[in-house]
C-alpha cells in the first residue's frame, strides 16, 4: 500500500464520510475513504434516530440550516435510489402546557425563515386525530418530517460509491497527516499520499484537524442515550412525537421516534460526557428517558424495552454555553477540508454537505464528470417486506429464502449470506445486523447468534479470531470447549 | 404455493409439540402435521446434555436428547408426518397456517391447533442493565447452545445474573469446561432454580451464590472487562456503596423465560398477563375454538415431564375437537389467591377431574394449598416445602366439583 496516490482521501466512513464519497464519485478522480473501525456506520452515524428533519429548529442562515433544508429536499430520491428505506412519516412537537405553546411559534417561525413547507400549528383535537395515544395541549405539526434507516444509508452510500470507483478500506486508522497538498496520510496500515484531504472523522474530526496544525476545534462529546420498544407496541404512534425542546442547546429533548422496522426509539437524552467512546447507558438516565416519554405517551411500559443504546454527538461547544454553534464546513488550509461539529441534522444534511464539499474542490481543481456513474444501488431482499406470491417464487428459485434464521425478525438464510457477502467486506454480528435486521428483534439473538454463527463458518471458514461482535477485539468466543482442559 | 388440509397442526417439535402429535395419532386422528423451524426435532432439549430428565415419567435420569429421542422414535414408529426447518409466519382465527419452508411457502388450513412454541430468554434489554455493549455479553440458553452443540467456548471469566435453572445448568458446565465462575447473582432473597440444581450446580462446585445482589453496569468496549454487583434492598432497588467490581470476559443471562405467543396473538388468542401464555380451560383450549396450547408457551413448566403430560392432554383434547367429541362446558373461573402467583386452567366445567398446576409466590415450609368455593373448602393439600421455581399439581376428582361457582386457591 506504500506509495498510493490518489486525488482525494477521506477520513471516516460514517455518513457524511459517505455521502462526500458517493458525490465524489461522480467525476473522474481517484478516491479514497479509510475507516478505522471494522464496518462504516460504527459511530455516531449507527447511533441516532434516524430522523430527516425538516428544518425548524436550526438558526436562519446557518450552515445547518442550508445543509439541513437542502438535505430534506433530496432525501427521498437518494433513498429510493440507493434502495433505502424511507418515510414521511410527519412529526409534532408537542406543548404540555400554556407556557410551551410561544415556543411552537417560535419553532414555526424559524421553519418559515428556512422555508420549510407545510408547517402548522394544531390544536388538542387534532393532535388527538393524528396521534390518539399522545397527551399535549397545543402542537406544531410538520408533515414533511420523515424517518430513514441510518444504518442502510450510510451503507447503501458507500457501497454505491464502491461501485462507482472509490476505494474504501476499513480497519484502517489514520495516525498521523505529513506534508501539505500533497499530504502524506498515515495509517496502521501504511501511507496514503493525496492531492487534499476531507476530514470527515465524527467525533476525532479535530484530533484529525490537529495533526495538519489546525487546533482551534474542540469537540466536546454529549451523549445520548436511548430506549427500543418492542415493533409490538409501533401502533402506539403514528409519526415523530416530540416535546418542545430545552432552552439550553443540548438536544431536542427526549422524543419518540418510529423506525423504518418498526420498532419506537425513545431518547435521547444529552449529557456532556470525558470520554469520546463512552457510549454506556445510565441508570439515572434509563429511569429519566422511561418516565419523561411516559409523559408523552402513557401507554408505555418497561415490558417493551428490548434494547438500550447510546449515541455522542461531537458538539463544539461546552456546556455552559448558550448558544449552538454552526458547522464547520471547510478548507481550513490549502486542499484540506474540515468537517467538524457535524452533529444533528447532520444525517439529513449529510447529502448538502458532500455537495458543498465538492464546490470547495471545484473551485481549485477542474474536475472531469464520471461517465460510467451510476446513482444506483440494487437493495438486498427483505424477504418479510415481501407478499406471500413473491416469497414463493423467491423460495422456488432458492431455498434459503424459505428457511427462516431470525424469527423475530423473520431474516431469512439467503438474507445473512447476502450481508455477508456484503462489497465492503464488513463479517461480523453487527455487520449482519445492520445489513440484513437479524438479531435486531425481541430475542436480541439469543436464537439467530449460533446459526449465524453457523452460516459464517459455512461461508469464509474464519478462524476464531476472526468470529466477532463488530471488529477486531470484540471476539465471540475465547476458543474451542477442551481448550481450557488443555493445560489440566 | 402450496395449500394443504390437515386435522390437526402442531406448531413447534419439542416436548410438548412432539407428546401431543403422539397423543392425537393414539387418539385416531391420522392427518396430523407437526411443523419444527429447525433442522431437527426435539427442540430446547437437544442442547440440554446435562441429566435429570425423565424421573417422572420413565422412572430414570436421562439426558434431554436420550428423553427426547423416545418421543421422536415414536412419532416415527407412528409415522406422523413433520416438516422440519419450517416456520409458521402467520395464523389466523380461522386456523389458516402460512408456513415458510425451504419447499415453498405453504397455506394449511387446520380443524385444530395445538400451539407448542415454548419459550424465549429474557434479554438485557429488557431488565435494563445500565453499562456499555461489548460482547461476551449472553443469555444462558445461548451460550448453552454454543457451547454444547458448536463446542464454541464463550467465555474464561463469567459472572452469571440470575439463578434460574438454565443458569445453575450453565454454570457447572463452564467449570466443568475449565473456566471460572466468578458469581451467580440473584436479585431475590432466594434461588430461582430449583433446589437441586442449587446443590448440584453451585454447592458441589464451590460456585459463590450472591442472594438479594444484581448487576449494577457493564464495562468494556469490545469484550467484557468487567461487571459491577450491588447488594439490593427488598424493593430491588441496589443499596449504594454495596458495589463490588468483579473483572470478567462473559456476563450470562439467566433472568427468565417469556413463552413465545407472538404467533397466538396473531389468532386471536388471549393471553394471561402473569404467565404471558393463554388463557385455557380444562382441555387446554384456548378462547379460539380449536386452538390448544401446552408446555413453555402455554406457562414456563420447571420440568419436562410435566409438559409431556400437559401436552397429552392437549393433543387428547385437539382429537376429540376434530371428531366433534369435545364439549367446551368451562364457565367455572379460577383465581389465584393469596400466596399463589398464578393457577392452570383458568376454567373448569366442574364436570370432569382436574389436574391443576400452580406456582406460590415465595418459598415457605409446613403450608396448606387450599382449595375453597366462596366459604366452602373442598381440598386441603400440605406441603412441607414450597418453592416458586417448582411448579406444584394435583388432582381433584369431579366428586369434589359438583355445584361449585367458582373456584380459589391459595396458601392457608
Amino acid at each position: 500500500m506504500k506509495g498510493s496516490s490518489s486525488d482525494f482521501i477521506i477520513i471516516g466512513g460514517g455518513i457524511v464520510g459517505c455521502a462526500v464519497a458517493r458525490e465524489l464519485s461522480r467525476y473522474e478522480a481517484k478516491t479514497i475513504l479509510l475507516e478505522r473501525e471494522s464496518d462504516v456506520a460504527m459511530g455516531i452515524s449507527g447511533r441516532n434516530s434516524g430522523v430527516v428533519h425538516a428544518g425548524f429548529y436550526v438558526e436562519p442562515g446557518s450552515l445547518k440550516a442550508e445543509t439541513n433544508v437542502l438535505g430534506h429536499r433530496m432525501m427521498p430520491k437518494i433513498c429510493h435510489d440507493l434502495g433505502v428505506p424511507y418515510r414521511e412519516v410527519g412529526k409534532i412537537v408537542v406543548a404540555k402546557n400554556e407556557g410551551e405553546i410561544k415556543d411552537l411559534y417560535k419553532l414555526k417561525d424559524n421553519g418559515d425563515k428556512n422555508g420549510v413547507n407545510e408547517l402548522r400549528i394544531i390544536d388538542r383535537e387534532e393532535i388527538k386525530k393524528i396521534e390518539p395515544e399522545v397527551e399535549g395541549i397545543k402542537a406544531l405539526y410538520s408533515p414533511t418530517s420523515a424517518i430513514l434507516d441510518p444504518f442502510l444509508l450510510n451503507i447503501a452510500l458507500a457501497e454505491n460509491a464502491l461501485q462507482n470507483g472509490v476505494r474504501i478500506l476499513l480497519n484502517t486508522e489514520v495516525t498521523d497527516i505529513k506534508g501539505k497538498g500533497p499530504f502524506i496520510v498515515k495509517t496502521n496500515r501504511g501511507e496514503f499520499r493525496s492531492e487534499f484531504v476531507i476530514n470527515s472523522a465524527g467525533l476525532f474530526s479535530d484530533k484529525i484537524a490537529e495533526m495538519v496544525g489546525i487546533d482551534r476545534y474542540k469537540i466536546c462529546p454529549c451523549r445520548g442515550e436511548y430506549h427500543i420498544l418492542d415493533k409490538n407496541r409501533r401502533h402506539l404512534i403514528h409519526g415523530m412525537v416530540y416535546p418542545v425542546p430545552p432552552r439550553e442547546p443540548g438536544g431536542l429533548g427526549i422524543h419518540l421516534t418510529p423506525t423504518t422496522d418498526d420498532n419506537i426509539f425513545i431518547g435521547p437524552s444529552a449529557e456532556y460526557i470525558e470520554e469520546r467512546e463512552d457510549t454506556a447507558n445510565t441508570k439515572e438516565i434509563m429511569e429519566k428517558l422511561y418516565s419523561e416519554a411516559k409523559e408523552l405517551l402513557p401507554k408505555i411500559s418497561k415490558k417493551d424495552f428490548i434494547r438500550s443504546f447510546a449515541g455522542i454527538r461531537p458538539k463544539l461547544i461546552k456546556p455552559d454555553a448558550k448558544k449552538s454553534r454552526d458547522f464547520v464546513i471547510e478548507e481550513s488550509i490549502d486542499n484540506f477540508i474540515n468537517l467538524i461539529g457535524i452533529e444533528s441534522p447532520g444525517l439529513t444534511s449529510a447529502p448538502a454537505i458532500a455537495r458543498k464539499v465538492v464546490e470547495i474542490i471545484k473551485r481549485k481543481k477542474r474536475l472531469k464528470k464520471n461517465r460510467k456513474f451510476n446513482p444506483k444501488r440494487k437493495a438486498p431482499v427483505r424477504f418479510s417486506k415481501l407478499s406471500d406470491e413473491e416469497k414463493s417464487k423467491l423460495i422456488q428459485k432458492n431455498p434459503n429464502y424459505g428457511r427462516i434464521v431470525c424469527r423475530c425478525e423473520t431474516v431469512t438464510r439467503q438474507e445473512i449470506i447476502d450481508a455477508l457477502k456484503n462489497p465492503l467486506g464488513a463479517r461480523n454480528i453487527y455487520g449482519v445486523r445492520k445489513r440484513s435486521k437479524a438479531t435486531c428483534g425481541r430475542c436480541q439473538g439469543g436464537f439467530c447468534i449460533p446459526k449465524i454463527v453457523e452460516i459464517m463458518e459455512e461461508f469464509y471458514n474464519p478462524s476464531i479470531d476472526d468470529l466477532t461482535l463488530k471488529g477486531n477485539n470484540s471476539r465471540l468466543f475465547i476458543g474451542r470447549t477442551k481448550d481450557l482442559r488443555k493445560n489440566d | 404455493m402450496i395449500e394443504r388440509d390437515v386435522d390437526i397442526a402442531i406448531i413447534g417439535g419439542g416436548p410438548a409439540g412432539l407428546s401431543a402429535a403422539i397423543a392425537a395419532k393414539k387418539s385416531g386422528i391420522d392427518n396430523i402435521l407437526l411443523i419444527e423451524r429447525n433442522e431437527s426435532l426435539g427442540g430446547i432439549l437437544n442442547q440440554c446434555i446435562h441429566e435429570g430428565f425423565g424421573i417422572e415419567i420413565f422412572g430414570e435420569a436421562l439426558t434431554g436428547p436420550e428423553y427426547m429421542q423416545r418421543f421422536i422414535d415414536k412419532v416415527e414408529q407412528l409415522r406422523i408426518p413433520y416438516m422440519l426447518n419450517s416456520t409458521v409466519l402467520d395464523i389466523n382465527r380461522k386456523k389458516h397456517i402460512t408456513v415458510c419452508s425451504p419447499e415453498d411457502l405453504i397455506k394449511i388450513k387446520a380443524k385444530a391447533i395445538v400451539l407448542a412454541m415454548g419459550c424465549r430468554e429474557r434479554t438485557r434489554g429488557q431488565i435494563c442493565i445500565p453499562g456499555t455493549r461489548p460482547s461476551g455479553i449472553y443469555t444462558a440458553g445461548c451460550a448453552q447452545n454454543l457451547i454444547n452443540l458448536k463446542n464454541y467456548m464463550v467465555g474464561k471469566r463469567v459472572v452469571i445474573l440470575g439463578s434460574g435453572d438454565i443458569g445453575l445448568i450453565m454454570a457447572r458446565r463452564f467449570k466443568l469446561e475449565g473456566a471460572e465462575v466468578l458469581a451467580v447473582v440473584e436479585i431475590l432473597p432466594y434461588s430461582s432454580g430449583l433446589p437441586r440444581n442449587v446443590v448440584q450446580c453451585l454447592e458441589d462446585y464451590d460456585i459463590p451464590l450472591y442472594l438479594s445482589h444484581t448487576v449494577v453496569d457493564i464495562r468494556g468496549i469490545k469484550r467484557v472487562e468487567e461487571v459491577v454487583i450491588a447488594e439490593v434492598d427488598e424493593k430491588r432497588r441496589p443499596i449504594k456503596g454495596t458495589e463490588k467490581r468483579i473483572e470478567c470476559d462473559t456476563l450470562l443471562l439467566s433472568v427468565g423465560l417469556i413463552p413465545e405467543n407472538e404467533l397466538s396473538k396473531m389468532a386471536g388468542v388471549s393471553l394471561d398477563p402473569i404467565t404471558n401464555g393463554s388463557i385455557v380451560n380444562e382441555n387446554l383450549e384456548t378462547n379460539v375454538e380449536g386452538i390448544f396450547a401446552c408446555g413453555n408457551v402455554l406457562h414456563v413448566h420447571d420440568l419436562v415431564d410435566h409438559v409431556t403430560l400437559e401436552a397429552e392432554l392437549a393433543g387428547e383434547s385437539a382429537a376429540a375437537f376434530v371428531k366433534g367429541e369435545l364439549r367446551n362446558e368451562s364457565n367455572i373461573k379460577v383465581t389465584a389467591g393469596k400466596g399463589i402467583r398464578y393457577a392452570l386452567p383458568h376454567l373448569i366445567s366442574g364436570k370432569r377431574d382436574v389436574k391443576f398446576s400452580l406456582r406460590v409466590t415465595y418459598p415457605d415450609r409446613d403450608r396448606k394449598i387450599v382449595v375453597r368455593d366462596g366459604e366452602r373448602i373442598l381440598k386441603k393439600i400440605p406441603r412441607v416445602r414450597i418453592n416458586p421455581s417448582e411448579m406444584i399439581q394435583f388432582n381433584i376428582e369431579k366428586e369434589y366439583l359438583k355445584g361449585v361457582n367458582g373456584l380459589t386457591i391459595e396458601l392457608e
